[in-house]
């Protein structure tokens, strides 16, 4: 089956088994392994990649099914070097310890950061018409999808939350 | 995953023909339908992927109400201005459903057809007579810790798992469906899933080639809307017991009352008897204890969940609390 796919800006076009999970398509067919599969049941998270602006569970969907969307993955975020604001702040905050959730972490919380400016609600949320917070609580609730078996969750937190103070600086500037 | 032919819908009639062929899946979001698929608990011959369908947005209706696309994401619904406002239990019951990524993928429609997280279903080396009917049910006499206190049978003890269903519920929703032969109709919600009986692989009222266009709500009801779920763990976890709430207090008595009741029979619960009880009745502890013993008269545990049933009670009489706390003041 062929499916024309655009990750991290570039178009690839692969002809895989219509059983091909996107998770799947992006290790085997293209060789981005930096997306990482844990439970391929969507219960961990590791294998979130951001499609068409919004995170997903790469394992839950078939890649023919996503034919012409928009991928990016955590190699699309930044590079040595050049890293994205979220992969500086996980270094920084030491937001891992074996580090194989870490691509996943970085891009649900990269997306999230977009759902928050977006005003989404979420579960924790005292009143869902008001503005969406960034507070402990918010990014737990909102993160809950990634799962951490090294417990690094204070660390996760603290560098969700210094990426998402200094855009509401950077956006207060303007 | 066993083989499959995969087939992308281009329009809802060419959908519909191809799902009345046997041995077919609808996938949307196919985030509970892959996972079932890689288990082999769920081998279609073919997929018929809707997702390019023109079924998305969410449109203010003629008589007041909502017209809720079948493809909108469960994220989006519960974004939704209209839906925080007016439908605050439904945004509130999508929120305590999963995790923001599944949220993201998964649509309105496919939601409602969500399968049983019975740990049976899902081990295909024991007997389930939804999995395969005839088999037995290995549930019962089991571990039942998720198992049904309303409207079991001796087929089957399982739940229905969504969030979303039980706010629509409570919220007098109607599911809008294409028929094979171009014709669309509605089913309320209180039909929408069915009771085990001695059928519990039969789940909805869909036949084949039925296909979910839409979701309808009446016009906003007034009041507190309030969703409690209780869990095992503070998120993405599936609720034990669930309560949806509308409920409007007039001069300290209650006006007007729809309650649902997720986690606990195979369709989302609802008890009519219950909520006319409650009707003009004051907002007080003894009419929340009243409600809770007839809600619970026709309760019946399976073993390993005896516990939701004093979960329940508790349940609904913190959630009658908090609505007579918010209106009283």
């Amino acid at each position: 089956m062929k499916t024309r796919l655009s990750i991290n800006g570039e178009t690839h076009e692969i002809d895989a088994d219509a059983r091909t999970t996107l998770l799947d398509a992006l290790r085997h067919h293209i060789g981005l392994t930096g997306t990482k599969k844990g439970c391929d049941h969507g219960q961990c998270g590791a294998c979130t990649v951001i499609v068409d602006g919004r995170r997903v569970n790469s394992c839950l969907t078939l890649a023919c099914m996503q034919d012409g969307a928009q991928i990016t993955t955590v190699e699309g975020l930044g590079a040595p070097g050049a890293l994205s604001p979220m992969q500086a702040a996980f270094l920084a905050q030491d937001g891992f310890q074996c580090g194989y959730c870490t691509p996943g972490q970085i891009c649900s919380a990269t997306a999230m950061l977009e759902e928050i400016r977006a005003g989404w609600p979420s579960h924790v949320s005292a009143d869902l018409e008001a503005p969406a917070r960034l507070s402990v609580e918010e990014i737990s609730e909102r993160m809950s999808g990634n799962l951490c078996r090294c417990a690094c969750y204070p660390n996760i937190v603290e560098a969700i939350t210094q990426v998402g103070e200094a855009e509401t600086v950077a956006e207060a500037a303007e | 995953m066993i083989p499959f032919d995969y087939i992308r819908a281009e329009s809802s009639a060419a959908a519909a023909t191809e799902g009345c062929r046997p041995e077919t899946q609808f996938i949307a979001g196919g985030t509970n339908l892959l996972d079932l698929m890689k288990l082999q608990i769920v081998t279609p011959a073919r997929l018929v992927d809707v997702t390019r369908l023109d079924l998305g947005g969410v449109e203010e209706t003629a008589d007041g109400g909502l017209r809720i696309g079948a493809l909108v994401r469960n994220s989006d619904l519960a974004a939704d201005p209209r839906v925080r406002r007016d439908y605050a239990v439904l945004s509130r019951a999508l929120l305590a459903g999963a995790s923001g990524q599944l949220r993201n993928m998964a649509t309105t429609g496919g939601n409602l057809l969500q399968r049983t997280r019975c740990p049976y279903f899902y081990d295909t080396a024991q007997a389930c007579n939804k999995r395969q009917p005839g088999t037995g049910c290995a549930a019962i006499g089991g571990v039942t810790r998720n198992h049904a206190i309303f409207g079991a049978s001796e087929h089957c003890i399982a739940t229905h798992p969504s969030d979303m269903a039980v706010a629509l519920r409570a919220l007098d929703a109607a599911v809008e469906v294409e028929t094979p032969d171009g014709a669309r109709r509605l089913i309320p919600m209180a039909e929408f899933h069915c009771l085990p009986g001695d059928t519990p692989q039969i789940e909805t009222a869909l036949a084949p080639g039925d296909l979910i266009t839409a979701v309808l709500l009446p016009p906003p009801l007034r009041g507190s809307h309030i969703y409690r779920k209780v869990r095992d763990r503070a998120s993405y976890a599936f609720a034990l017991v669930s309560v949806a709430a509308v409920v409007r207090i007039e001069a300290g008595s209650f006006a007007e009352v729809a309650l649902a009741f997720g986690g606990v029979a195979h369709k989302p619960w609802r008890d009519a008897a219950v909520e006319a009880a409650l009707v003009g009745r004051p907002a007080d502890r003894a009419g929340f204890d009243a409600a809770a013993d007839l809600l619970l008269a026709e309760a019946r545990g399976q073993g390993g969940n005896e516990f939701k049933i004093p979960l329940l009670r508790r349940t609904l009489v913190a959630v009658l609390t908090e609505a007579a706390k918010g209106q009283m003041q």
